[in-house]
Order: structure tokens, then sequence, then C-alpha cells
């Protein structure tokens, strides 16, 4: 569990994020959702300790984030437990699938690698879907499949917490499903605190345990997208009208009203 | 637990090219070792390879001016130099993500000849030109090096930023190397453009064995740091999330690359191309698993400084061809080949 206390971000003098408070369970999928530029990928840098923070605290476990600069061992523990996915899936090294997966046990390796850590890497690939793909040149992937990869590589480090920023953006409909699914069915099985940025809110509300609603660097509304989500809410964050429908299984879809 | 069948064959698959990517170093180890003996071969007289093989191995029969000669003039300066340039490329290489980046694009070449240059105009500061130029260039090396890693230390500088830093100091001391030869004399003048040239003639047992020294510290301490250089290579915020001590890493590499390169370029002037090309070469064979990719690169640039060498000492018979002009005249072509050849994928 990840627990935020008032937590707030400073960036050259102004506040881009301020007063977020929050509990985020284990074995869950926290979505954030918001608008551009209001502090979405922020909060998820302050949560992996790459910025500092102005005010609050973030705790998770024993270890705790406070104001002021953290730096050395004390980043190092507390990054040890978190996995984090950039947007990013550019990979334009000469490295095969499984050689990168291998890379995600970094601080345990030696010279050699050992049959345990490919065996271990080789599993990864498997839970992912894309085994085949091991003696693979990255570079020579797909952005989906690309991925698929790299997720497998964060997998590697056996987190507690997976931080992960608009992870299928770039991706096509059949990958976007099947990481999601895949982060889903292994947040599940492993009780990770899985925190996602997304940017496609139909996908959010779909997957999302637990929706953050951020806007103007402030946490607007948090719950199960059914509880929260409204056309007011997406009109006031987004300016935007739009309709709230209902899927099958009852979670929230919604659609624009195409204006006159 | 059991292995599936697809898991042990993708293992074993992965541990056959491991093999095969030894295999490539090991050949390369033999190459770069027929290239020191074709270099310790060349020069005024002319020794047959089996002279001197017998020669550094004290086995049968030969002349004592034969051993003289081997022992005393031909020091395998060009090895060990080409080893420091190929490793300090490919490091820069990786750590500023950048393939055009070599401590001759980033400027450190250029601090060197112009802190050389300067020590010469000044008579040396009252020490002999064999000492006071190393020292000046090593210096100005370190400054320049000293200079990007500030830049480097930045936290909201990226690493473009760094290689335009690299750019403006080579244009700088370029500039202020120019400034120079145009007050000195003609005499001065001369003898500044020769350091420029490159030269692996002005090697003296000390010198070879303080260049080797550093250049094996720093490649071991290089080659501690493999799977974290290869994590930064996959970007910065990927390296970090993987643990990465980012910053810190880029500073620790930083120092040993201008340590490892200054004290080379000080001693043997100014060799373009080799820490550019060395690398490329590296990845082409072996791909970018740094267990392989940085001892092929000191092979590759060992073995293209050793038979530049060979080819400055033979181009004009008798006479010596500064070796620095050869390896951009042979670097060129070879460069505008690996841009454009097209790229290999699977080994």
């Amino acid at each position: 569990m990840i627990e935020l206390e008032n937590v707030g971000i400073h960036r050259q003098g102004r506040s881009i994020l301020g007063g977020v408070s929050t509990q985020l369970d284990a074995g869950k999928i926290h979505v954030i959702i918001g608008p551009n530029g209001t502090g979405k990928t922020t909060l998820l840098n302050a949560m992996l300790g790459e910025l500092t923070l102005a005010e609050g605290q973030i705790q998770c476990g024993n270890q705790r984030l406070l104001p002021g600069k953290v730096r050395g061992k004390s980043l190092h523990g507390w990054r040890d437990t978190i996995a984090y996915l950039p947007q990013d899936t550019t990979a334009d090294i000469d490295l095969t699938v499984l050689e990168v997966v291998v890379l995600g046990r970094l601080g345990k390796l030696s010279l050699h690698i050992d049959d345990d850590t490919l065996d271990a890497a080789m599993q990864r690939l498997e839970q992912a879907g894309i085994a085949h793909l091991a003696g693979r040149e990255i570079a020579s992937l797909s952005g989906g499949q690309r991925q698929m990869v790299l997720f497998a590589q964060v997998m590697m480090r056996e987190p507690k917490v997976m931080l992960l920023d608009e992870p299928v953006s770039a991706l096509d409909l059949k990958h976007q499903i099947s990481l999601l699914n895949l982060v889903r069915r292994e947040t599940r099985a492993r009780g990770w605190v899985t925190v996602i940025v997304l940017h496609d809110l139909n996908l959010a509300f779909q997957y999302a345990d637990n929706l953050l609603v951020i806007a103007q660097g402030k946490i607007q509304a948090a719950g199960t997208p059914r509880e929260v989500i409204t056309a007011e809410l997406i009109a006031q964050t987004y300016g935007v009208e739009v309709e709230v429908l209902q899927d099958r299984l009852g979670n929230p879809v919604i659609q624009p009203v195409s204006g006159g | 637990m059991t292995i599936s069948a697809d898991r042990s064959e993708a293992i074993i698959a992965h541990r056959a090219r491991e093999r095969k990517r030894w295999r490539y170093v090991l050949l390369f180890l033999l190459i770069t070792a027929v290239s020191l003996v074709f270099d310790i071969a060349t020069g005024p007289s002319m020794l047959s390879p089996s002279e001197v093989i017998r020669s550094l191995t004290g086995i049968g029969e030969r002349a004592a001016m034969t051993d003289a000669i081997v022992r005393e003039f031909r020091l395998p300066m060009a090895l060990v130099v080409g080893a420091a340039l190929g490793a300090g490329g490919a490091q820069m290489q990786t750590l500023l993500n950048n393939p055009m980046a070599s401590p001759y694009t980033l400027g450190m070449a250029a601090a060197a000849g112009f802190g050389a240059a300067l020590s010469l105009a000044f008579g040396g500061f009252g020490l002999h030109p064999m000492i006071s130029v190393p020292i000046g260039a090593f210096i100005f090396s370190m400054i320049a090096a000293l200079f990007l890693f500030m830049l480097a230390s930045m936290r909201t500088v990226r690493t473009e930023t760094i290689i335009l830093g690299g750019i403006a100091l080579l244009f700088l001391f370029q500039s202020l190397l120019s400034l120079i030869q145009f007050l000195s004399s003609p005499e001065l003048s001369q003898q500044i453009l020769f350091w420029l040239f490159g030269s692996l003639t002005k090697a003296t047992w000390p010198t070879l064995a303080l260049t080797a020294v550093v250049t094996l510290v720093c490649c071991l301490m290089l080659m501690a740091d493999s799977w974290k250089l290869a994590a930064l290579r996959m970007g910065e915020m990927r390296a970090l999330s993987l643990g990465v001590n980012v910053r810190q890493l880029r500073m620790k590499i930083l120092i040993i690359v201008a340590v490892m390169t200054a004290t080379a370029t000080s001693f043997v002037g100014v060799i373009g191309f080799i820490g550019l090309v060395a690398p490329h070469i590296a990845r082409m064979v072996v791909g970018e698993d740094q267990r392989f990719s940085l001892p092929m690169s000191v092979l590759a640039g060992a073995l293209m400084l050793s038979a530049a060498s060979v080819l400055s000492k033979s181009i004009v018979p008798g006479a010596l061809f500064p070796v620095g002009i050869v390896t951009a005249i042979v670097g060129v072509p070879f460069l505008l080949w690996l841009i454009f050849a097209p790229r290999r994928r699977t080994l």
C-alpha cells in the first residue's frame, strides 16, 4: 500500500501539484486521468522519487519520501521495490529480446548470466505471451511487441509497486488490450500497487479499480469509475460535453456530444 | 520446476550466441596480435615477422641487433593508444547515446592540442618538452572534460546539450590553437603542427607503461559497470527505473574516459577517428552486450591504430608519415561506409 499525504510539488517556484492525499491499495489498479499538463506524470515521477517533494510525504511499507532532496542509499532503497514503465518504447539497441529482459535484473547480474536468470527471463516472456520472440533483435519488433518486452523487463525486478506512464498510447488495439490484461492479471496475482496514467478514458474506466481524476494540480475526484464518472465531472475537468453511458458490465462509457 | 521445451531451446540459443561472440573476440585478438607483429616489423630497417616473433618470445636464434630494435625502438604504443581510444569512444557513445560522440568530436583532443601548443609556445615553462607537452595536453584535455562534466551534472541538461557543448569546445580550442600558431615563429608553428599530426614514435618505455596501466585499470572499471551501461543505452528513465543512479554513473564514466583518453592523447598527439569508428565495428560484430562490445572496441581500436601505424611507416619507405593523417584519410571513407551500409540485425 502507498499512502500520499498532502503531497505538493513545485517547479521553478510555482506549485504544479498540491494537497494530494490518497491511499493506493495493493492488488488493485489505480488509474490517473486528466487533461494534458495537469500533473499526472509529475505525480508518477514523485512516486518514483525522481522529483523532490515541496511538502507532504509518500509512504510505502516502512519507507517514506519526505520533502527535500533524497539521494544515495535511501533513494536506492525506495526505488528497489518500484518498477516504472515509460511511455516511450524506442529501443535502438543491438540486443535480443531475451537480453533486454535479463537487464531487468540489473543489480544482481554478474559478468556471466546464470541459467536461473535466463530461465526467469523466459518465464516473464511466457507470461507476456511472447516467448517465441526471445531470440529476435528488440529493434526489429513493432512498438506493441517492444512494449510487451519492456514490461517483461520491469517484471524481472519483482517489484511491489508498478508505475506505468501512458503505456499503451503508442500501441494498436490488440496490444493495448493484451498489455492491460497482463497488467491486471499480474497485479492481482502478485499484489502489486499498480498506478497507470491513461489518456483513453474508456480504457481507463474499463481497467481502473480506483480512478484518480487530476486537474489543475489537484485530485478532483477519486473512487471506482462507476462512483465518480459523471457528465459534470468530465465537463469540469476537460471542458468537453459528453454523455455517460454504461457498458454490459455496468462500467461507464463516455461519448462526446457533437455540437451543432 | 520443469523447464518447458521452448524455454530451454531459447536458453540454448542464447548460449550459442554468447559462444559465437566469444569466438569473434578471440578472432579479433588473433588479428590484433598479427598486426602488432607487423607493426613491430615495419620501420627504417625492415624485419621479418618471424624475426619479430623470435625476438618477442626469446625463443630461437636471432641477431643482437634485432633484439635491440624490437625492444628499444619498436614499442607497441599503437596497440595501447588504439585500445584506449577505442574503449573511450565506445563509452562516450554509450554515455551520450549518440553514435557521433568520441573524445575527438567532443573537443577533448582539440583541447589537448591547444594545451600542447601552449606549452611549446611558452618554452615548456622551464621543463623538458618531453614532459611539459604531455602535461599541457593532459591538463587541457581534463579542463575540456571538466566542462562536459559540469554540463552533465546539471539536472536539467540533456545529452544533446552536452554534445553541443563538446562541439563548442572543439571550435574554441581549434581557434585558440590557430591563434597560437599565427602568433608564433615558423619553427615553433612547425613543431606544433607535428605534434598535432599525432606520432607514435615519441613513445618511451615509461610513457608506454603509464599509458598501458591507466588504460587497463580504466577498462576494468568500465567492464565492472557493463550492465549499467547497457541499461543506460535503453534510455535514462529506463535505466533509472532499473535501479541505475544515472547521474553518478555518467560522472564516473566521464572521468574514467577523460583520464584514459587524455593520458593516451597527451603522449602521442591528436589521433582522430579511432575513437569514433572502432566502437561501430565492435557493435556490428558482437551487438551491444557490453560484456562483448567493450573488449571488442578495445581490440578494434588497437587493431586499427596498429594497422595505421604499419601504413604510416610504409607509405613513404624510410620516412615517417604522421599516423594521425593516415587514420583520418582511411577513417573518413570507412565512416561513410558504416553510415550507409545496411545494418545487420542478427548474429
